[in-house]
């Protein structure tokens, strides 16, 4: 008996897909294992199609593996799914378990019912999840009257009203502001602090990787091809931030900077480009030494984007 | 009462979710009332329809207008209170093109039970008001000997109708999983099913009668039993007696839903073929 909960050995799942005339093929995960214990939060990333969401539903049995076994929470998800969600919440960026036409608070009431949370746990669990994801302004509010990011908060504290062990989110960020998204994440750091909820993530968003994540796995068609930490991944590929410098006067090129490399100027050098990597140097360091060569009227820095991490990885084993 | 409050936990989901969609249906009176009016109205012209192929016919297949609305009450009827309760098996299609049904997946009941109790039409009682009054009136114009065994026949009928309704929701839902964009198909199954029992099926083709006596047997939900009840003669191809056999026709019927929906979700988690 293990106390992984996921554990995934040679996963493998293949679809028939119909190609023209002829059937193929198609293999959507590929001999995947992988083993995630309590407490961990993985971000789960790869392009689209690289067999992300496929991986999932065989994690909460909706999809049976082609080979290859999945134990999630101990419990087989295919024959034990029943038992199985009461230990898990999903969410899923694109579709609702919310009931569109009642307001926020009737869904979470039905959720409670169907989950069978007597009513001293519904009301403990349901006010630490409004407080937390602020939910207090539209606890009255039909879901279908929603903002994206007021209905992703509904989302997510619909998913873990059964306090669940493993939460699985599926792009929780996509489409949300700067702020929802934050709050999202401090909530779910919060969370996982509060009750060493696991979570695993797929998502496009690197800040949701750097803020929430200590291990990453990267899968390409179906392959497991990075499994280790962040600063590990951005070792292999090189994840190199950017930022995006305003001067007061056009400058020269900001060239020698320690750590940093120059990616170019616009309007003559009144904004500079430069590209730092966070292990080498801080942002702050590159910027005491840009100041004593111009002087910084507004800063930005960039994202390093998944895609092209994804992107870098990929094509370092090619 | 340990048992009937275990009970009443495990019923607790289906019964907050429903009372909930009632709740929400009952909250636009005016839309709901007339929705209850036009779905009786569709019942009555259903009704009149017969009665003016008979009024014209005079007798088909053996059968008059007054013993037909004994066959179309109880099919009606039937048929009503199965829709109220598995009617919501026809969603499967939208559930399955918005990959909801994935969402089934992760709450701790069975399937089936969730996509039946997702949601009731309240509207589909006035339909089964008009079975229940055109049953209530064949059962007193006819000329039924009443006795003991009567009142089993009609009580088998209405129940082992029930059933064999609820199954050919079942059915058409399991088969929705292979045909993506079938509901038109299934649909016509199902309603098309409905339909052929509140016809005499002595005029049936043979290949409805395969396939609406045999195969989905609708027939014994309301013919059949009306034949019984009535001593009629019936038909070369279904005998008088076979009335009595609905609960078996009905226990059939469960069976071949039992396996379209077992086949139709492995199918779609892709497991075995």
């Amino acid at each position: 008996m293990s106390s992984a909960i996921i554990e995934c050995t040679s996963l493998t799942r293949e679809f028939r897909v119909r190609d023209g005339l002829r059937r193929r093929r198609l293999v959507a995960v590929d001999d995947l294992t992988l083993t995630v214990e309590p407490g961990e939060a993985v971000g789960y990333i790869g392009a689209n199609g690289a067999g992300k969401s496929t991986t999932i539903k065989m994690l909460t049995g909706i999809l049976v593996p082609t080979t290859g076994t999945v134990r999630t929470c101990g419990l087989r998800p295919v024959p034990d799914r029943r038992r199985l969600a009461r230990q898990v919440g999903v969410v899923f960026g694109q579709r609702s378990q919310l009931w569109w036409d009642l307001p926020v608070r009737e869904s979470f009431r039905l959720l409670a019912a169907i989950h069978g949370l007597d009513a001293a746990a519904e009301r403990a669990r349901t006010d630490e999840l409004n407080e937390q994801l602020e939910l207090g302004e539209f606890l009255a509010t039909p879901v279908r009257q929603l903002s994206l990011g007021q209905r992703m908060r509904a989302e997510v504290a619909a998913a873990l009203l059964h306090s669940p062990r493993l939460v699985i989110l599926d792009e929780p960020t996509i489409g949300l502001d700067v702020v929802s998204k934050q709050r999202l994440r401090e909530f779910l750091i919060a969370e996982r602090h509060a009750h060493g909820t696991t979570l695993l993530l797929t998502t496009h968003d690197m800040g949701d990787i750097e803020r929430l994540c200590d291990r990453v796995v990267v899968v390409d068609h179906g392959s497991l091809v990075f499994d280790g930490t962040l600063p590990g991944l951005s070792r292999t590929v090189g994840a190199e931030r950017v930022m995006v410098l305003d001067l007061a006067a056009p400058s020269a090129d900001l060239l020698g900077i320690p750590g940093t490399r120059h990616l170019g100027s616009e309007a003559g050098g009144l904004r500079q480009r430069l590209g730092f990597d966070p292990d080498v140097t801080t942002a702050a360091q590159a910027l005491a030494a840009v100041s004593t060569r111009a002087e910084l009227l507004d800063l930005a820095i960039e994202e390093p984007d998944i895609e092209d991490v994804v992107r870098r990885v990929y094509a370092a084993r090619r | 009462m340990a048992e009937s409050s275990a009970l009443a936990v495990r019923l607790r989901p289906y019964r907050a979710v429903l009372v909930s969609r009632m709740r929400s249906q009952r909250s636009y009176r005016a839309s709901f009332r007339i929705d209850v009016v036009g779905t009786m109205l569709v019942g009555v012209i259903e009704l009149a329809e017969i009665w003016v192929l008979f009024h014209g016919a005079g007798q088909i297949g053996g059968v008059s207008f007054t013993q037909m609305l004994l066959v179309f009450g109880l099919a009606e009827f039937s048929f009503s209170i199965a829709d109220l309760f598995f009617g919501h098996c026809d969603s499967l299609p939208t559930y399955l093109r918005a990959g909801t049904l994935d969402v089934f997946y992760l709450r701790p009941q069975p399937l089936l039970l969730q996509l039946v109790t997702s949601d009731i039409s309240l509207r589909r009682l006035a339909r089964a008001t008009v079975g229940a009054v055109c049953l209530v009136a064949g059962l007193a114009a006819n000329d039924v000997e009443w006795s003991v065994g009567a009142v089993v026949l009609v009580a088998l009928a209405i129940v082992s109708g029930i059933v064999t309704f609820s199954a050919l929701f079942v059915t058409a839902a399991g088969l929705q999983f292979f045909l993506i964009d079938g509901a038109e198909l299934t649909n016509a199954f199902v309603y098309g099913g409905r339909y052929a029992a509140t016809q005499p099926a002595s005029v049936w083709p043979r290949g409805i009668v395969v396939l609406f006596g045999m195969a989905f047997p609708v027939a014994f939900t309301a013919y059949l039993p009306t034949v019984t009840l009535l001593g009629l003669p019936g038909s070369e191809w279904l005998p008088a007696w076979l009335g009595w056999c609905a609960p078996l026709a009905a226990l059939w019927a469960v069976g071949v839903a039992g396996l379209a929906w077992r086949v139709g979700v492995r199918h779609y988690q892709g497991g075995g073929g």
